[in-house]
């Protein structure tokens, strides 16, 4: 017979106080996510209506509604895609298809590294210095969604990379042992594969790209323009710099109007993560091999 | 020398002609050779100072216990060494008489060697688009020609009358023999005039691999094949001739019948057949 | 079995193929370069070019951001002003000073306050969610995880600004809830999730080997964490942290939002600060192009650039050795 001596009583009870310690550690930490996201709708919804998300702002942005910024993200959003997306999918299949175990990958891989951790508004300092300055394209849609898409371009790489790195090395061995070149296995083989994954990653930097303040300040988006963008050389409003302006720069503003506007940038936000997950969900329950 | 042992090759059943010429090779050039060939990875060194040739339409066994290099030895064959980090290769290999690590166009190179791995392997693909796809790369594009091709390979791997009513549900999902014929019918689809199986009947069973050992022995009339295996006996019932590869070496390579026979130069040979260690 | 037994292919895999081309001149001819040669070679240097753009981006970002901010480095700067006062105003009109310590002190004081909270917190949740949940309970909260990581920081400012900044109020008292406490908190919040990945990442590389080898002793999950699994990802853990640190760092708007925004010495959790990012995102609208000013926003971009490539060069070196190479 089996009977617990003291020591095994004592380990016992060790092993649940410990156990509700770190999940009680991990309740502290998510639950704010939660409290913002309630906070938000209770103090946001009487404010939201169709009219304030279709209407121009009014009295100094005091009143009306919030179209001009969030028209804004849309464009700074799709500009960085455009510019991130070709460029990371092109160095995270030349970093796990081509690239040589040697000295220059691992550079590489540093860079990604380090580009991942510039700060935001470094990226916002470069942005100026390069997009609009010495290129010239002055602060426009433009010159902030380049800015945009430098900062994002470590996420897509790395998205995709792990995307490309969880199809079986074996596959790639039996496709080439029929004489494939490797862009014909990657093509045939690894892309289709890994399609979704990417498709994921994609999703996370138009997420992270509609919610970034610091880097569209001075290269694109401005604090208000009584017009809406007509084309990537204009200035935009964008609603995260937008948030910024009427929680601190605006005097006046009825107390419910930034929290309906972080409210409907966090919307925006969390329904982009939330795609992502279920694509990564359906993807786990539809396993080809 | 322990064993006088006739000088003249011993003949060997199943390949002599009753009132037709042998398919055995005349001793003429041979289809493979490889020349002091060493091979490693990183700082490990796995081959040593291999140097044997394959004939025009022999079936080469290759025997030995494992971890004694035959899967490498197989890998340097296609230059797939090349795609293999840290994995090196010193010497010459030749395919009708060309160095094959000179060749401009590697591709075209595996393109003429079909390889059917231990581990059967069905790309994610649809079975039927598994045995299209080398042909489709090579770039036949008429449908008739490539059912054509489809059907002739399944068959050939015993595969064709399991899957011809499902040729377009997954390769990857078949069970592990059915894509392992899947994997050699792949192999066949590529008209290899080289054929590199190694251990193909680890995850076949007993029956199916009696089926595509006669599928091979057929083959062997058109094409010369390198057969690695782990049982002896069906080096026996296969291969022309056998090379013993133990802990990177070549220790003995000469006509299977002989060998068997215990017609042996080295005494390690005569106790791996006799299934001393290995 | 007899030869001619063959089947309806006894051209098997040959037709096409003439004898002509199998001796050795013909072979040459069949190894020659086609198109899907030529193909792979022209992508694998488009994708080349991909792959050197990211080394082309940190290099761009050093160099543009070091164009204009050398001509206060060379002309303006005293260093001893700039590491050794407090007195940041550039805008002064009878003497402009550039005195950066106390931004430098604001940005270390709040990262500092921020891992305070956090580096615990993370790691816990880390070990609970790597070691101790289980299916569907792990899964939800690494979702949450993930959704904390998702809200943009200028969200996380306003929330600084209004529900902490109350809460701060009311539980300590204190006539203003904007100072480096409030800062801290959120961006301890805001770092987390990237420490709880990575940390949860290190654990998961220790080999399961070492688990089931201490059970197989009779040993308590809590005793395989403590004794072997933590030291044996130990690297990892110290990298997630670097991580955390170079986050909670380079954070600019919310801690525009949340710190107050006072150029002082903090003596107090509860006193304002400023950092450094959120100097140039406050200040850099207002500056005209070459300016002084301006030229001193962007060596204040030069320092922050500096210590986060030098954080994350070392968080890579220490994860790298649990995480592999690539």
């Amino acid at each position: 017979m089996f009977e617990a001596t003291p020591l095994n009583r004592r380990n016992a009870r060790v092993e649940l106080v410990v156990k509700l310690l770190f999940l009680l550690m991990t309740v502290v930490l998510v639950l704010p996510v939660l409290t913002i996201l309630s906070i938000l709708l209770v103090k946001g919804t009487p404010a939201l209506s169709w009219e304030f998300l279709t209407t121009m702002p009014e009295k100094g942005m005091t009143a009306g509604g919030i179209l001009p910024p969030l028209l804004g993200t849309v464009w700074l959003v799709a500009g960085s895609v455009v510019a991130t997306v070709p460029l990371g999918v092109a160095a995270a299949i030349y970093l796990s298809e081509y690239a040589p175990d040697n000295w220059f990958t691992r550079i590489i891989n540093l860079a990604i590294v380090n580009l991942a951790g510039v700060p935001s508004i470094v990226h916002a300092l470069f942005g100026l210095g390069a997009f609009v300055l010495f290129f010239g394209f002055g602060t426009s849609i433009l010159a902030a969604s380049l800015t945009l898409g430098v900062m994002n371009l470590p996420v897509v790489i790395v998205a995709t990379r792990e995307a490309l790195q969880s199809v079986p090395r074996a596959f790639r061995e039996a496709c080439w042992s029929l004489g494939a070149t490797r862009w014909q296995t990657i093509r045939e083989v690894v892309l289709p594969n890994s399609f979704s994954g990417i498709l994921t990653g994609v999703i996370l930097t138009v997420s992270r790209a509609a919610g970034e303040t610091a880097p569209i300040m001075f290269t694109g988006a401005v604090f208000y323009s009584p017009f809406l963008p007509q084309g990537i050389f204009d200035e935009t409003m964008a609603m995260a710099l937008h948030l910024f302006v009427i929680a601190t720069q605006v005097p006046g503003v009825p107390e419910a109007v930034p929290f309906a506007v972080a409210l409907v940038l966090i919307t925006m936000v969390l329904a982009m993560n939330a795609l992502a997950i279920a694509l990564r969900v359906h993807l786990r329950g539809k396993k080809k091999w | 020398m322990v064993s006088p042992g006739p000088s003249h090759p011993v003949p060997v059943e199943g390949a002599g002609g009753r009132g037709r010429t042998s398919v055995r090779p005349v001793q003429g050039p041979p289809k493979l050779e490889v020349r002091d060939l060493w091979l490693g990875y990183g700082s490990r060194t796995v081959l040593r100072q291999v140097s044997l040739s394959v004939r025009e339409n022999e079936i080469l066994g290759i025997i030995g216990p494992a971890n004694g290099g035959k899967t490498s030895f197989l890998r340097a064959l296609n230059r797939m060494n090349e795609l293999t980090p840290g994995m090196w290769v010193r010497g010459q290999i030749l395919l009708d008489g060309e160095d094959i690590s000179r060749l401009p166009n590697v591709y075209s190179l595996r393109r003429r060697i079909g390889v059917v791995f231990p581990l059967p392997v069905g790309l994610p693909l649809s079975i039927y688009d598994n045995v299209a796809l080398a042909p489709r790369l090579a770039g036949i594009r008429s449908k008739a020609k490539l059912d054509e091709i489809v059907e002739r390979c399944l068959v050939r791997a015993a595969l064709w009358d399991e899957v011809k009513d499902r040729l377009h549900a997954l390769g990857s999902l078949l069970s592990g023999g059915q894509q392992q014929r899947l994997t050699i019918a792949r192999a066949l689809s590529q008209d290899p005039e080289l054929l590199l199986l190694d251990e193909f009947s680890i995850a076949v069973d007993p029956v199916t691999t009696m089926r595509i050992e006669d599928v091979l022995k057929e083959l062997k009339r058109e094409i010369t094949i390198v057969l690695v295996t782990n049982l002896v006996q069906q080096a026996r019932r296969l291969a022309d001739r056998t090379a013993f590869f133990l802990n990177g070496e070549v220790v003995e390579i000469g006509e299977t019948e002989a060998l068997f026979q215990g017609k042996v130069e080295d005494p390690r040979t005569l106790e791996y057949l006799e299934g001393k260690f290995g | 079995m007899p030869p001619e037994m063959d089947g309806n292919s006894s051209t098997y895999g040959l037709e096409g193929k003439g004898a002509a081309l199998r001796g050795p001149e013909g072979a040459s001819r069949r190894y020659g370069r086609d198109w899907a040669w030529w193909q792979d070679k022209l992508v694998a240097s488009v994708v080349f070019v991909g792959g050197v753009s990211a080394i082309v981006f940190v290099l761009g970002i050093f160099a543009f951001v070091t164009r204009e901010g050398l001509g206060f480095i060379l002309h303006t700067m005293d260093v001893r002003e700039f590491f050794g006062s407090i007195a940041w105003r550039p805008t002064s009109l009878i003497r402009p000073t550039y005195g950066a310590l106390a931004l430098i002190v604001g940005t270390a004081f709040v990262t500092g306050l921020a891992m305070v909270f956090s580096v615990p917190f993370s790691l816990g949740a880390a070990i609970f969610i790597g070691e101790f949940a289980k299916g569907r309970v792990r899964e939800t909260l690494k979702i949450l995880v993930e959704l904390l990581a998702a809200v943009p920081s200028v969200v996380w400012g306003f929330i600084g600004m209004t529900v902490m900044n109350e809460f701060l109020i009311r539980t300590f008292g204190v006539p203003v809830g904007l100072n480096a406490m409030n800062a801290g908190l959120i961006l301890g919040l805001m770092a987390a999730p990237i420490m709880t990945t990575i940390a949860e990442d290190a654990l998961k590389a220790v080999p399961d080997g070492y688990r089931e080898a201490a059970e197989a002793m009779g040993a308590t999950r809590w005793q395989v964490v403590w004794r072997v699994v933590l030291p044996a990802a130990k690297n990892g853990l110290l990298g997630a942290v670097l991580l955390g640190v170079g986050r909670a760092f380079g954070e600019t708007m919310a801690v525009l939002m949340a710190s107050g925004h006072s150029i002082h010495l903090p003596t107090s959790p509860f006193d304002s600060v400023r950092a450094l990012t959120a100097t140039i995102a406050a200040e850099l609208g207002e500056t005209a192009v070459g300016s002084d000013h301006y030229r001193a926003l962007f060596t204040l971009g030069i320092l922050l650039f500096v210590v986060t490539f030098f954080i994350n060069l070392a968080a890579d070196l220490v994860v790298r050795g649990v995480r592999g190479g690539r």
